[in-house]
Protein backbone atom coordinates (compact mmCIF):
# COMPACT_ATOMS: atom_id res chain seq x y z
CA UNK A 1 0.00 0.00 0.00
CA UNK A 2 2.58 1.70 0.88
CA UNK A 3 3.99 2.00 -3.19
CA UNK A 4 0.39 2.88 -3.58
CA UNK A 5 0.47 6.28 -2.12
CA UNK A 6 3.74 7.20 -3.03
CA UNK A 7 2.37 6.80 -6.78
CA UNK A 8 -0.12 8.77 -6.35
CA UNK A 9 1.56 12.12 -4.94
CA UNK A 10 3.41 11.89 -7.44
CA UNK A 11 -0.26 11.88 -9.75
CA UNK A 12 -0.69 14.54 -7.54
CA UNK A 13 2.02 16.89 -8.71
CA UNK A 14 1.77 16.15 -12.43
CA UNK A 15 -0.52 18.07 -15.35
CA UNK A 16 -3.87 16.33 -16.04
CA UNK A 17 -4.22 16.70 -19.21
CA UNK A 18 -2.09 14.94 -21.50
CA UNK A 19 -2.75 13.07 -24.80
CA UNK A 20 -5.48 13.85 -27.49
CA UNK A 21 -8.94 14.86 -27.83
CA UNK A 22 -11.12 11.95 -29.85
CA UNK A 23 -14.15 13.28 -31.67
CA UNK A 24 -16.87 10.29 -33.49
CA UNK A 25 -19.09 12.05 -35.40
CA UNK A 26 -22.26 10.25 -36.84
CA UNK A 27 -20.69 7.01 -37.67
CA UNK A 28 -21.88 3.99 -38.91
CA UNK A 29 -20.41 1.08 -40.39
CA UNK A 30 -21.64 -2.14 -42.40
CA UNK A 31 -20.45 -5.29 -43.15
CA UNK A 32 -21.58 -6.65 -46.22
CA UNK A 33 -22.34 -5.72 -49.93
CA UNK A 34 -26.04 -4.09 -50.78
CA UNK A 35 -29.19 -6.04 -49.75
CA UNK A 36 -26.83 -8.29 -47.16
CA UNK A 37 -25.25 -5.39 -45.46
CA UNK A 38 -25.09 -5.77 -41.58
CA UNK A 39 -25.29 -2.45 -39.42
CA UNK A 40 -23.00 -2.31 -36.51
CA UNK A 41 -22.60 1.22 -35.78
CA UNK A 42 -25.89 3.24 -36.52
CA UNK A 43 -25.00 7.29 -36.51
CA UNK A 44 -23.02 6.70 -33.47
CA UNK A 45 -21.69 10.08 -31.92
CA UNK A 46 -19.15 11.04 -28.70
CA UNK A 47 -16.26 12.71 -27.83
CA UNK A 48 -13.49 11.28 -25.95
CA UNK A 49 -11.78 14.20 -23.36
CA UNK A 50 -8.09 14.76 -23.67
CA UNK A 51 -6.44 13.24 -20.25
CA UNK A 52 -9.54 11.47 -19.28
CA UNK A 53 -10.62 8.25 -18.66
CA UNK A 54 -13.74 6.92 -21.10
CA UNK A 55 -15.16 3.20 -20.03
CA UNK A 56 -17.86 2.27 -23.15
CA UNK A 57 -19.96 -0.49 -22.05
CA UNK A 58 -22.35 -2.44 -23.45
CA UNK A 59 -23.74 -6.15 -23.97
CA UNK A 60 -21.60 -8.03 -25.89
CA UNK A 61 -21.68 -8.28 -29.22
CA UNK A 62 -23.11 -4.87 -29.65
CA UNK A 63 -20.27 -3.32 -32.24
CA UNK A 64 -18.46 -1.92 -29.34
CA UNK A 65 -15.20 -3.93 -30.91
CA UNK A 66 -15.98 -2.78 -34.20
CA UNK A 67 -15.83 0.87 -32.59
CA UNK A 68 -12.49 0.54 -31.54
CA UNK A 69 -10.97 -1.28 -34.60
CA UNK A 70 -12.52 2.24 -36.59
CA UNK A 71 -11.28 4.46 -34.09
CA UNK A 72 -7.54 2.68 -34.44
CA UNK A 73 -7.99 3.41 -38.12
CA UNK A 74 -7.89 -0.32 -38.80
CA UNK A 75 -11.29 -0.18 -41.01
CA UNK A 76 -13.23 3.07 -42.32
CA UNK A 77 -16.47 3.72 -41.28
CA UNK A 78 -19.16 3.61 -43.95
CA UNK A 79 -20.45 6.95 -43.08
CA UNK A 80 -19.55 9.72 -41.02
CA UNK A 81 -15.61 10.52 -39.54
CA UNK A 82 -13.42 10.08 -37.09
CA UNK A 83 -11.17 12.83 -35.87
CA UNK A 84 -8.55 13.17 -33.39
CA UNK A 85 -7.35 16.95 -32.27
CA UNK A 86 -9.57 17.48 -35.06
CA UNK A 87 -7.65 15.83 -37.95
CA UNK A 88 -9.52 13.05 -39.43
CA UNK A 89 -8.16 9.00 -38.88
CA UNK A 90 -7.42 7.73 -42.25
CA UNK A 91 -5.18 4.48 -41.18
CA UNK A 92 -3.36 3.02 -38.18
CA UNK A 93 -0.84 5.69 -36.56
CA UNK A 94 1.40 5.36 -33.74
CA UNK A 95 -0.21 8.39 -31.95
CA UNK A 96 -2.77 5.76 -31.00
CA UNK A 97 -2.00 2.72 -29.24
CA UNK A 98 -4.13 -0.17 -29.15
CA UNK A 99 -3.93 -3.28 -25.95
CA UNK A 100 -6.15 -6.49 -27.69
CA UNK A 101 -8.53 -8.20 -26.12
CA UNK A 102 -6.01 -11.60 -26.66
CA UNK A 103 -2.75 -10.60 -25.80
CA UNK A 104 -0.45 -9.54 -28.87
CA UNK A 105 2.73 -9.76 -27.01
CA UNK A 106 5.66 -11.58 -29.71
CA UNK A 107 5.79 -15.01 -28.45
CA UNK A 108 9.91 -14.79 -30.19
CA UNK A 109 10.31 -11.92 -27.99
CA UNK A 110 11.44 -12.10 -24.35
CA UNK A 111 9.25 -9.55 -21.62
CA UNK A 112 12.07 -7.25 -22.17
CA UNK A 113 12.44 -7.19 -26.04
CA UNK A 114 8.62 -7.15 -26.33
CA UNK A 115 8.63 -3.71 -24.19
CA UNK A 116 11.50 -2.30 -26.21
CA UNK A 117 9.87 -3.38 -29.37
CA UNK A 118 8.20 0.26 -30.11
CA UNK A 119 11.14 2.25 -29.73
CA UNK A 120 13.65 0.11 -30.96
CA UNK A 121 11.36 -0.01 -34.24
CA UNK A 122 11.62 3.57 -34.12
CA UNK A 123 15.26 3.69 -34.04
CA UNK A 124 14.80 5.17 -30.07
CA UNK A 125 16.77 2.53 -28.10
CA UNK A 126 18.52 5.13 -25.89
CA UNK A 127 19.50 5.31 -22.58
CA UNK A 128 16.67 7.16 -21.43
CA UNK A 129 14.55 4.31 -23.05
CA UNK A 130 15.81 1.44 -21.61
CA UNK A 131 15.61 3.12 -18.25
CA UNK A 132 11.79 3.85 -18.83
CA UNK A 133 11.59 0.24 -19.11
CA UNK A 134 13.59 -0.68 -16.16
CA UNK A 135 10.94 1.85 -14.04
CA UNK A 136 7.84 0.34 -15.94
CA UNK A 137 9.07 -3.60 -15.42
CA UNK A 138 9.38 -2.58 -11.74
CA UNK A 139 6.34 -0.98 -11.82
CA UNK A 140 4.05 -3.90 -13.43
CA UNK A 141 6.06 -6.83 -11.50
CA UNK A 142 7.73 -7.71 -13.74
CA UNK A 143 11.44 -7.12 -13.40
CA UNK A 144 12.41 -10.75 -12.17
CA UNK A 145 10.79 -12.20 -15.89
CA UNK A 146 12.26 -9.70 -18.04
CA UNK A 147 14.27 -12.66 -20.13
CA UNK A 148 11.01 -15.16 -20.21
CA UNK A 149 9.16 -15.78 -23.33
CA UNK A 150 5.29 -14.69 -23.35
CA UNK A 151 4.42 -18.28 -23.14
CA UNK A 152 6.17 -18.82 -19.33
CA UNK A 153 3.85 -15.88 -18.21
CA UNK A 154 0.65 -16.00 -16.46
CA UNK A 155 -2.08 -14.80 -18.21
CA UNK A 156 -2.20 -11.75 -15.91
CA UNK A 157 1.85 -11.39 -16.32
CA UNK A 158 0.81 -11.14 -19.75
CA UNK A 159 -1.05 -8.35 -19.73
CA UNK A 160 0.78 -6.24 -17.37
CA UNK A 161 3.53 -6.60 -19.88
CA UNK A 162 1.39 -5.65 -22.80
CA UNK A 163 0.30 -2.29 -20.33
CA UNK A 164 4.00 -1.42 -20.28
CA UNK A 165 4.87 -2.71 -23.75
CA UNK A 166 2.13 0.48 -24.61
CA UNK A 167 2.85 2.85 -21.96
CA UNK A 168 6.89 3.12 -23.04
CA UNK A 169 5.53 4.91 -26.40
CA UNK A 170 3.62 7.85 -23.96
CA UNK A 171 0.98 7.34 -26.92
CA UNK A 172 -1.40 10.46 -27.60
CA UNK A 173 -4.52 8.31 -27.01
CA UNK A 174 -4.42 4.30 -25.40
CA UNK A 175 -7.26 1.97 -26.98
CA UNK A 176 -7.98 -1.21 -24.60
CA UNK A 177 -10.33 -3.51 -25.82
CA UNK A 178 -11.61 -5.45 -23.02
CA UNK A 179 -8.07 -5.88 -21.84
CA UNK A 180 -8.81 -8.00 -18.31
CA UNK A 181 -11.09 -10.24 -19.72
CA UNK A 182 -10.51 -14.29 -19.20
CA UNK A 183 -8.71 -13.45 -16.41
CA UNK A 184 -9.91 -14.80 -12.60
CA UNK A 185 -11.49 -12.53 -10.48
CA UNK A 186 -8.36 -12.53 -7.94
CA UNK A 187 -6.34 -11.21 -11.07
CA UNK A 188 -8.61 -8.84 -12.68
CA UNK A 189 -9.01 -6.76 -9.27
CA UNK A 190 -5.30 -6.73 -9.07
CA UNK A 191 -5.28 -5.65 -12.34
CA UNK A 192 -7.50 -3.46 -12.45
CA UNK A 193 -5.86 -1.65 -9.94
CA UNK A 194 -2.09 -1.61 -11.96
CA UNK A 195 -3.99 0.33 -14.22
CA UNK A 196 -5.28 2.77 -11.87
CA UNK A 197 -2.22 3.42 -11.01
CA UNK A 198 -0.83 3.88 -14.00
CA UNK A 199 -3.57 5.71 -15.32
CA UNK A 200 -2.84 8.21 -12.29
CA UNK A 201 0.91 8.79 -13.05
CA UNK A 202 0.61 8.56 -16.57
CA UNK A 203 -2.53 10.56 -17.50
CA UNK A 204 -3.45 10.38 -21.13
CA UNK A 205 -6.33 10.28 -23.28
CA UNK A 206 -7.73 6.44 -22.46
CA UNK A 207 -10.42 4.71 -24.50
CA UNK A 208 -11.31 1.43 -22.63
CA UNK A 209 -13.74 -1.08 -23.34
CA UNK A 210 -15.67 -3.51 -21.03
CA UNK A 211 -18.45 -5.52 -20.17
CA UNK A 212 -18.00 -5.23 -16.48
CA UNK A 213 -20.06 -2.68 -14.74
CA UNK A 214 -18.26 -2.89 -11.56
CA UNK A 215 -14.61 -2.41 -13.73
CA UNK A 216 -16.21 0.79 -15.67
CA UNK A 217 -17.35 2.95 -12.34
CA UNK A 218 -14.08 1.84 -10.48
CA UNK A 219 -11.89 3.43 -13.64
CA UNK A 220 -13.83 5.71 -15.54
CA UNK A 221 -13.87 9.61 -15.67
CA UNK A 222 -17.14 9.31 -17.71
CA UNK A 223 -19.27 6.08 -18.90
CA UNK A 224 -20.39 5.49 -22.52
CA UNK A 225 -23.59 3.21 -22.23
CA UNK A 226 -24.07 1.29 -25.51
CA UNK A 227 -27.12 0.13 -27.53
CA UNK A 228 -27.51 -3.25 -28.64
CA UNK A 229 -26.20 -3.83 -32.16
CA UNK A 230 -26.24 -1.78 -34.24
CA UNK A 231 -25.05 0.27 -31.49
CA UNK A 232 -24.68 4.32 -30.59
CA UNK A 233 -24.26 5.69 -26.99
CA UNK A 234 -27.34 5.42 -25.23
CA UNK A 235 -26.42 7.83 -22.45
CA UNK A 236 -23.28 9.37 -20.72
CA UNK A 237 -22.25 9.09 -16.56
CA UNK A 238 -19.61 11.65 -15.50
CA UNK A 239 -18.23 9.46 -12.50
CA UNK A 240 -16.57 12.12 -10.25
CA UNK A 241 -15.32 10.08 -7.54
CA UNK A 242 -11.58 11.34 -6.46
CA UNK A 243 -9.02 9.59 -7.71
CA UNK A 244 -6.84 7.72 -6.64
CA UNK A 245 -9.89 5.17 -5.87
CA UNK A 246 -9.64 2.05 -3.49
CA UNK A 247 -11.90 -0.54 -5.12
CA UNK A 248 -13.18 -0.78 -1.41
CA UNK A 249 -14.36 2.30 -1.28
CA UNK A 250 -15.64 2.51 -4.18
CA UNK A 251 -18.06 -0.58 -4.15
CA UNK A 252 -19.32 0.89 -0.79
CA UNK A 253 -19.64 4.70 -1.79
CA UNK A 254 -23.40 6.20 -2.44
CA UNK A 255 -22.13 7.51 -5.48
CA UNK A 256 -20.89 4.69 -6.67
CA UNK A 257 -24.24 2.77 -6.39
CA UNK A 258 -26.52 5.43 -7.85
CA UNK A 259 -24.27 5.28 -11.24
CA UNK A 260 -24.61 1.38 -11.03
CA UNK A 261 -28.10 1.37 -10.93
CA UNK A 262 -28.74 3.89 -13.53
CA UNK A 263 -26.27 1.91 -15.80
CA UNK A 264 -27.64 -1.53 -15.23
CA UNK A 265 -31.46 0.24 -15.59
CA UNK A 266 -30.42 1.40 -19.49
CA UNK A 267 -28.16 -2.01 -19.73
CA UNK A 268 -31.31 -4.11 -19.02
CA UNK A 269 -33.58 -2.50 -21.18
CA UNK A 270 -31.30 -2.28 -24.21
CA UNK A 271 -31.01 -6.06 -23.63
CA UNK A 272 -34.42 -6.57 -23.36
CA UNK A 273 -35.26 -4.75 -26.75
CA UNK A 274 -33.30 -6.91 -28.57
CA UNK A 275 -34.63 -10.10 -26.57
CA UNK A 276 -38.13 -8.72 -28.31
CA UNK A 277 -36.39 -9.21 -31.83
CA UNK A 278 -35.05 -12.41 -30.15
CA UNK A 279 -31.21 -12.76 -29.82
CA UNK A 280 -30.04 -15.45 -28.29
CA UNK A 281 -27.05 -13.52 -26.25
CA UNK A 282 -29.34 -11.22 -24.98
CA UNK A 283 -31.73 -13.51 -23.11
CA UNK A 284 -28.10 -14.47 -21.84
CA UNK A 285 -27.26 -10.99 -21.28
CA UNK A 286 -30.55 -10.35 -19.38
CA UNK A 287 -30.22 -12.95 -17.26
CA UNK A 288 -26.63 -12.74 -16.10
CA UNK A 289 -27.75 -8.75 -15.40
CA UNK A 290 -31.06 -9.60 -13.91
CA UNK A 291 -28.91 -11.81 -11.07
CA UNK A 292 -26.52 -9.34 -10.43
CA UNK A 293 -29.19 -6.48 -10.27
CA UNK A 294 -31.28 -8.58 -7.99
CA UNK A 295 -28.47 -9.24 -5.48
CA UNK A 296 -28.57 -5.21 -4.88
CA UNK B 1 -2.08 -7.35 -0.67
CA UNK B 2 0.77 -5.10 -1.52
CA UNK B 3 2.21 -4.79 -5.05
CA UNK B 4 5.54 -6.06 -4.59
CA UNK B 5 3.44 -9.51 -3.22
CA UNK B 6 2.18 -10.34 -6.86
CA UNK B 7 5.55 -11.78 -8.04
CA UNK B 8 6.13 -13.94 -5.11
CA UNK B 9 2.92 -15.75 -6.18
CA UNK B 10 2.92 -19.32 -7.62
CA UNK B 11 4.26 -18.33 -10.99
CA UNK B 12 7.36 -18.16 -9.28
CA UNK B 13 6.89 -22.49 -10.03
CA UNK B 14 7.69 -21.23 -13.87
CA UNK B 15 11.38 -20.21 -12.83
CA UNK B 16 13.11 -23.49 -14.20
CA UNK B 17 16.12 -24.70 -13.20
CA UNK B 18 18.03 -24.98 -16.76
CA UNK B 19 19.12 -21.51 -17.24
CA UNK B 20 21.29 -21.97 -14.32
CA UNK B 21 22.88 -25.30 -15.59
CA UNK B 22 25.85 -25.99 -17.95
CA UNK B 23 24.76 -27.90 -20.84
CA UNK B 24 26.80 -30.68 -20.62
CA UNK B 25 24.92 -31.05 -17.48
CA UNK B 26 21.03 -30.76 -18.82
CA UNK B 27 22.11 -33.15 -21.29
CA UNK B 28 23.50 -35.51 -18.46
CA UNK B 29 20.22 -35.05 -16.63
CA UNK B 30 18.02 -35.03 -19.63
CA UNK B 31 20.05 -38.19 -20.38
CA UNK B 32 18.95 -39.86 -16.86
CA UNK B 33 15.63 -38.80 -16.90
CA UNK B 34 15.35 -40.74 -20.51
CA UNK B 35 16.70 -44.39 -18.90
CA UNK B 36 14.63 -44.10 -16.15
CA UNK B 37 11.62 -43.82 -17.79
CA UNK B 38 10.17 -46.77 -19.81
CA UNK B 39 11.01 -45.16 -23.58
CA UNK B 40 14.01 -46.43 -24.32
CA UNK B 41 13.25 -50.03 -23.06
CA UNK B 42 9.95 -50.81 -25.23
CA UNK B 43 12.02 -48.59 -27.92
CA UNK B 44 14.32 -51.82 -27.48
CA UNK B 45 11.42 -53.89 -27.49
CA UNK B 46 10.18 -52.90 -30.71
CA UNK B 47 13.08 -53.32 -32.55
CA UNK B 48 13.66 -56.42 -30.81
CA UNK B 49 9.93 -57.88 -32.45
CA UNK B 50 10.71 -56.66 -35.92
CA UNK B 51 14.27 -57.75 -35.80
CA UNK B 52 12.77 -61.19 -34.56
CA UNK B 53 10.32 -61.71 -37.37
CA UNK B 54 12.57 -60.76 -40.12
CA UNK B 55 15.02 -63.68 -38.31
CA UNK B 56 12.23 -66.07 -37.77
CA UNK B 57 10.31 -65.89 -41.44
CA UNK B 58 13.24 -65.78 -43.39
CA UNK B 59 15.72 -68.21 -41.52
CA UNK B 60 13.99 -70.29 -39.16
CA UNK B 61 10.59 -70.99 -40.60
CA UNK B 62 11.33 -70.39 -44.04
CA UNK B 63 7.99 -68.89 -45.47
CA UNK B 64 7.89 -69.12 -49.26
CA UNK B 65 6.80 -65.57 -49.42
CA UNK B 66 10.74 -64.72 -48.21
CA UNK B 67 12.20 -67.19 -50.10
CA UNK B 68 14.84 -64.78 -51.68
CA UNK B 69 14.75 -62.41 -48.70
CA UNK B 70 18.50 -62.51 -47.74
CA UNK B 71 18.22 -63.24 -43.99
CA UNK B 72 19.51 -61.39 -40.63
CA UNK B 73 22.27 -63.36 -39.85
CA UNK B 74 23.23 -62.85 -43.81
CA UNK B 75 23.23 -59.30 -43.87
CA UNK B 76 24.74 -58.51 -40.69
CA UNK B 77 27.74 -60.93 -41.16
CA UNK B 78 28.20 -59.48 -44.69
CA UNK B 79 27.91 -55.93 -43.26
CA UNK B 80 30.29 -56.50 -40.33
CA UNK B 81 32.49 -58.41 -42.59
CA UNK B 82 36.46 -57.35 -43.55
CA UNK B 83 36.12 -59.43 -46.71
CA UNK B 84 32.43 -58.97 -47.86
CA UNK B 85 31.23 -61.42 -50.34
CA UNK B 86 29.12 -59.26 -52.17
CA UNK B 87 31.94 -56.32 -51.94
CA UNK B 88 30.27 -53.80 -49.80
CA UNK B 89 30.81 -53.49 -45.75
CA UNK B 90 32.01 -51.20 -43.18
CA UNK B 91 35.27 -52.02 -43.73
CA UNK B 92 34.97 -50.74 -47.08
CA UNK B 93 35.67 -47.38 -48.95
CA UNK B 94 33.42 -47.59 -51.53
CA UNK B 95 30.47 -47.52 -49.00
CA UNK B 96 31.30 -44.47 -47.13
CA UNK B 97 32.29 -42.54 -50.93
CA UNK B 98 28.65 -44.26 -51.81
CA UNK B 99 27.08 -42.36 -48.37
CA UNK B 100 29.45 -39.51 -49.23
CA UNK B 101 28.44 -38.46 -52.86
CA UNK B 102 24.37 -39.66 -51.30
CA UNK B 103 24.33 -36.74 -48.72
CA UNK B 104 26.40 -34.01 -50.85
CA UNK B 105 23.70 -34.25 -53.40
CA UNK B 106 21.11 -34.07 -50.43
CA UNK B 107 23.16 -30.90 -48.92
CA UNK B 108 23.45 -29.41 -52.19
CA UNK B 109 19.43 -29.60 -52.90
CA UNK B 110 18.45 -29.09 -49.66
CA UNK B 111 20.33 -25.69 -49.71
CA UNK B 112 19.24 -24.66 -52.84
CA UNK B 113 15.69 -25.35 -52.19
CA UNK B 114 15.95 -23.62 -48.89
CA UNK B 115 17.58 -20.84 -50.22
CA UNK B 116 14.81 -19.77 -52.81
CA UNK B 117 11.83 -21.75 -51.51
CA UNK B 118 11.71 -19.61 -47.58
CA UNK B 119 12.20 -16.90 -49.48
CA UNK B 120 9.57 -17.68 -51.98
CA UNK B 121 6.95 -18.84 -49.52
CA UNK B 122 7.50 -15.96 -47.34
CA UNK B 123 6.35 -13.30 -50.43
CA UNK B 124 3.43 -15.86 -51.63
CA UNK B 125 2.55 -15.33 -47.72
CA UNK B 126 3.06 -11.89 -47.80
CA UNK B 127 2.49 -10.44 -50.39
CA UNK B 128 -1.84 -10.88 -51.99
CA UNK B 129 -0.21 -10.16 -55.32
CA UNK B 130 2.26 -11.36 -55.85
CA UNK B 131 0.85 -14.74 -54.92
CA UNK B 132 -2.05 -13.44 -57.39
CA UNK B 133 0.28 -14.44 -60.47
CA UNK B 134 2.69 -16.88 -59.16
CA UNK B 135 0.51 -19.48 -56.84
CA UNK B 136 -1.45 -20.70 -59.93
CA UNK B 137 2.30 -21.95 -61.93
CA UNK B 138 3.24 -22.95 -58.70
CA UNK B 139 0.41 -25.12 -57.76
CA UNK B 140 0.24 -26.27 -61.35
CA UNK B 141 3.94 -27.82 -61.32
CA UNK B 142 3.95 -28.81 -58.11
CA UNK B 143 1.32 -31.70 -58.60
CA UNK B 144 3.98 -32.90 -61.05
CA UNK B 145 6.41 -36.08 -59.68
CA UNK B 146 9.89 -35.52 -59.44
CA UNK B 147 10.15 -39.27 -61.38
CA UNK B 148 7.69 -37.49 -64.38
CA UNK B 149 10.82 -34.73 -64.49
CA UNK B 150 13.54 -37.38 -64.75
CA UNK B 151 13.27 -37.13 -68.94
CA UNK B 152 13.53 -33.57 -69.27
CA UNK B 153 16.40 -33.61 -66.14
CA UNK B 154 18.75 -35.55 -68.15
CA UNK B 155 18.18 -33.44 -71.38
CA UNK B 156 18.23 -30.38 -69.50
CA UNK B 157 21.62 -30.90 -67.43
CA UNK B 158 24.58 -32.49 -68.50
CA UNK B 159 26.19 -34.99 -66.88
CA UNK B 160 24.81 -37.65 -64.35
CA UNK B 161 25.13 -35.41 -60.88
CA UNK B 162 23.13 -32.32 -61.84
CA UNK B 163 20.18 -34.32 -63.04
CA UNK B 164 19.91 -35.93 -59.33
CA UNK B 165 20.43 -33.00 -58.08
CA UNK B 166 17.63 -30.88 -59.41
CA UNK B 167 15.15 -33.83 -59.28
CA UNK B 168 15.94 -33.66 -55.18
CA UNK B 169 15.75 -29.94 -55.56
CA UNK B 170 12.58 -30.28 -57.00
CA UNK B 171 10.50 -32.57 -54.36
CA UNK B 172 12.51 -29.97 -51.36
CA UNK B 173 11.35 -26.91 -53.16
CA UNK B 174 7.54 -27.26 -52.59
CA UNK B 175 7.72 -28.36 -49.42
CA UNK B 176 9.72 -25.82 -48.29
CA UNK B 177 7.67 -23.37 -50.05
CA UNK B 178 4.34 -24.24 -49.61
CA UNK B 179 4.37 -24.26 -45.38
CA UNK B 180 6.76 -21.41 -45.58
CA UNK B 181 3.84 -19.59 -47.13
CA UNK B 182 1.34 -21.26 -45.04
CA UNK B 183 3.08 -20.29 -42.09
CA UNK B 184 2.86 -16.66 -43.14
CA UNK B 185 -1.12 -17.38 -43.26
CA UNK B 186 -1.11 -18.63 -40.41
CA UNK B 187 0.50 -15.59 -38.22
CA UNK B 188 -2.57 -13.97 -35.98
CA UNK B 189 -3.10 -10.04 -37.72
CA UNK B 190 -3.14 -8.98 -34.38
CA UNK B 191 1.20 -9.18 -34.07
CA UNK B 192 1.17 -7.15 -37.24
CA UNK B 193 -1.33 -4.44 -36.31
CA UNK B 194 0.22 -4.66 -32.66
CA UNK B 195 3.87 -4.28 -34.42
CA UNK B 196 2.26 -1.09 -36.81
CA UNK B 197 0.51 0.46 -33.29
CA UNK B 198 4.28 0.01 -32.30
CA UNK B 199 5.72 2.41 -35.21
CA UNK B 200 7.05 -0.60 -36.87
CA UNK B 201 7.42 0.14 -41.07
CA UNK B 202 6.32 -2.40 -43.45
CA UNK B 203 9.99 -3.77 -44.02
CA UNK B 204 10.28 -4.10 -39.93
CA UNK B 205 6.92 -6.06 -39.89
CA UNK B 206 8.02 -8.48 -42.84
CA UNK B 207 11.99 -8.92 -40.31
CA UNK B 208 10.30 -8.80 -36.79
CA UNK B 209 7.01 -10.68 -37.12
CA UNK B 210 6.56 -12.44 -40.34
CA UNK B 211 9.94 -14.18 -40.53
CA UNK B 212 9.43 -14.97 -36.59
CA UNK B 213 5.95 -15.89 -36.92
CA UNK B 214 6.72 -18.23 -39.99
CA UNK B 215 9.39 -19.98 -38.44
CA UNK B 216 7.65 -22.89 -36.57
CA UNK B 217 6.10 -23.90 -40.31
CA UNK B 218 9.00 -23.12 -42.30
CA UNK B 219 10.60 -25.88 -39.98
CA UNK B 220 7.86 -28.19 -40.64
CA UNK B 221 8.45 -27.38 -44.12
CA UNK B 222 11.99 -28.40 -43.72
CA UNK B 223 11.50 -31.72 -41.99
CA UNK B 224 9.21 -32.60 -44.77
CA UNK B 225 11.37 -31.33 -47.40
CA UNK B 226 14.37 -33.19 -46.26
CA UNK B 227 12.59 -36.60 -46.26
CA UNK B 228 11.40 -36.09 -49.41
CA UNK B 229 14.61 -35.25 -50.45
CA UNK B 230 16.00 -38.55 -49.83
CA UNK B 231 12.80 -40.04 -51.32
CA UNK B 232 13.56 -38.02 -54.62
CA UNK B 233 17.46 -38.67 -54.87
CA UNK B 234 17.20 -42.31 -54.57
CA UNK B 235 15.00 -42.43 -57.25
CA UNK B 236 16.85 -40.12 -59.23
CA UNK B 237 20.42 -42.14 -58.36
CA UNK B 238 18.12 -45.22 -59.64
CA UNK B 239 17.71 -44.12 -63.08
CA UNK B 240 20.74 -41.74 -63.48
CA UNK B 241 24.08 -41.22 -61.62
CA UNK B 242 27.33 -43.19 -60.56
CA UNK B 243 27.52 -43.90 -56.94
CA UNK B 244 25.34 -43.20 -54.10
CA UNK B 245 23.01 -45.26 -51.86
CA UNK B 246 20.78 -45.66 -54.55
CA UNK B 247 22.65 -46.11 -57.13
CA UNK B 248 24.07 -48.88 -54.87
CA UNK B 249 20.60 -50.42 -54.55
CA UNK B 250 19.45 -50.65 -58.18
CA UNK B 251 22.78 -51.96 -59.39
CA UNK B 252 23.16 -55.10 -56.35
CA UNK B 253 19.83 -55.89 -57.44
CA UNK B 254 20.90 -56.19 -61.02
CA UNK B 255 23.91 -57.90 -60.46
CA UNK B 256 21.58 -60.09 -57.80
CA UNK B 257 23.63 -58.98 -54.40
CA UNK B 258 20.51 -59.27 -52.42
CA UNK B 259 22.16 -58.80 -48.88
CA UNK B 260 23.72 -55.45 -50.63
CA UNK B 261 20.15 -54.34 -51.12
CA UNK B 262 19.36 -54.46 -47.37
CA UNK B 263 22.77 -52.82 -46.59
CA UNK B 264 21.65 -50.07 -48.75
CA UNK B 265 18.37 -49.59 -47.38
CA UNK B 266 19.25 -49.80 -43.87
CA UNK B 267 21.74 -47.07 -44.53
CA UNK B 268 19.26 -44.98 -46.07
CA UNK B 269 16.65 -45.03 -42.89
CA UNK B 270 20.11 -44.31 -40.81
CA UNK B 271 21.61 -41.49 -42.50
CA UNK B 272 18.25 -40.27 -43.42
CA UNK B 273 16.92 -39.84 -39.60
CA UNK B 274 19.78 -38.15 -38.98
CA UNK B 275 19.68 -35.54 -41.59
CA UNK B 276 16.15 -35.08 -40.20
CA UNK B 277 17.19 -35.28 -36.23
CA UNK B 278 19.76 -32.29 -37.29
CA UNK B 279 17.07 -30.64 -38.97
CA UNK B 280 15.04 -30.87 -35.56
CA UNK B 281 18.00 -29.64 -33.71
CA UNK B 282 18.44 -26.42 -36.02
CA UNK B 283 14.55 -25.65 -35.31
CA UNK B 284 14.74 -26.35 -31.47
CA UNK B 285 18.01 -23.80 -31.36
CA UNK B 286 16.44 -21.39 -33.77
CA UNK B 287 13.14 -21.09 -32.21
CA UNK B 288 13.89 -21.47 -27.82
CA UNK B 289 10.93 -19.49 -27.00
CA UNK B 290 8.53 -22.20 -29.22
CA UNK B 291 10.60 -25.27 -27.46
CA UNK B 292 9.47 -23.50 -24.33
CA UNK B 293 5.99 -23.16 -24.61
CA UNK B 294 5.59 -26.92 -25.81
CA UNK B 295 7.64 -27.78 -22.82
CA UNK B 296 5.27 -25.88 -20.92
CA UNK B 297 2.63 -27.58 -22.74
CA UNK B 298 3.84 -31.34 -21.75
CA UNK B 299 5.36 -34.11 -23.21
CA UNK B 300 6.37 -33.55 -26.45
Amino acid sequence: MQQMTQLSSLAASKPLSVGSEIKVNNVSKSYGADNFAKEVVHNCSFTIDRGKLTVMIGPSGCGKSTLIRLVAGFERPTSGTITIDDKPVTGPGVDRLVVFQETALFPWMTTYDNIMYGPRARNEDTAEMRGFAETLLQKVGLSAFRKKYPSQLSGGMQRRAELARSMINKPNVMILDEPFRGLDAMTKKLMQEYYANLYNEFRRTTFFVTTDIDEAIYLADRILIMTNIPTRVRAVIDVNLPRPRQVENVVESDEANAIKMQALGLLHEEAMKSFARGSKAAADFIDAYSKRVGKQ
Amino acid sequence: MSETDLTKLPINTLLDRSDQMSSTAVAMHRLSLWLASPRPYLMMIGFGLFLGFWYLSVEVWKLPRFAEMPGLTTVVSEWLSKNPIYGLSIFVDEYYLHIWVSIRRIAIAFFLATAIGVPLGLFLGWSKRFKQFVFPVFELLRPIPPLAWVPLAIVMFHGSETPVIFLTFLASFYATALNTMLGVQSIDISYVRAASCLGAKRWQIFRHIIVPGALPFIFTGLQISVGVAWFSLVAGEMVSGQYGLGYVINTSYTMVRYPTIIIGMVTLGIVGYVTSAMVRVLGDYMMQWRTRELALGGER
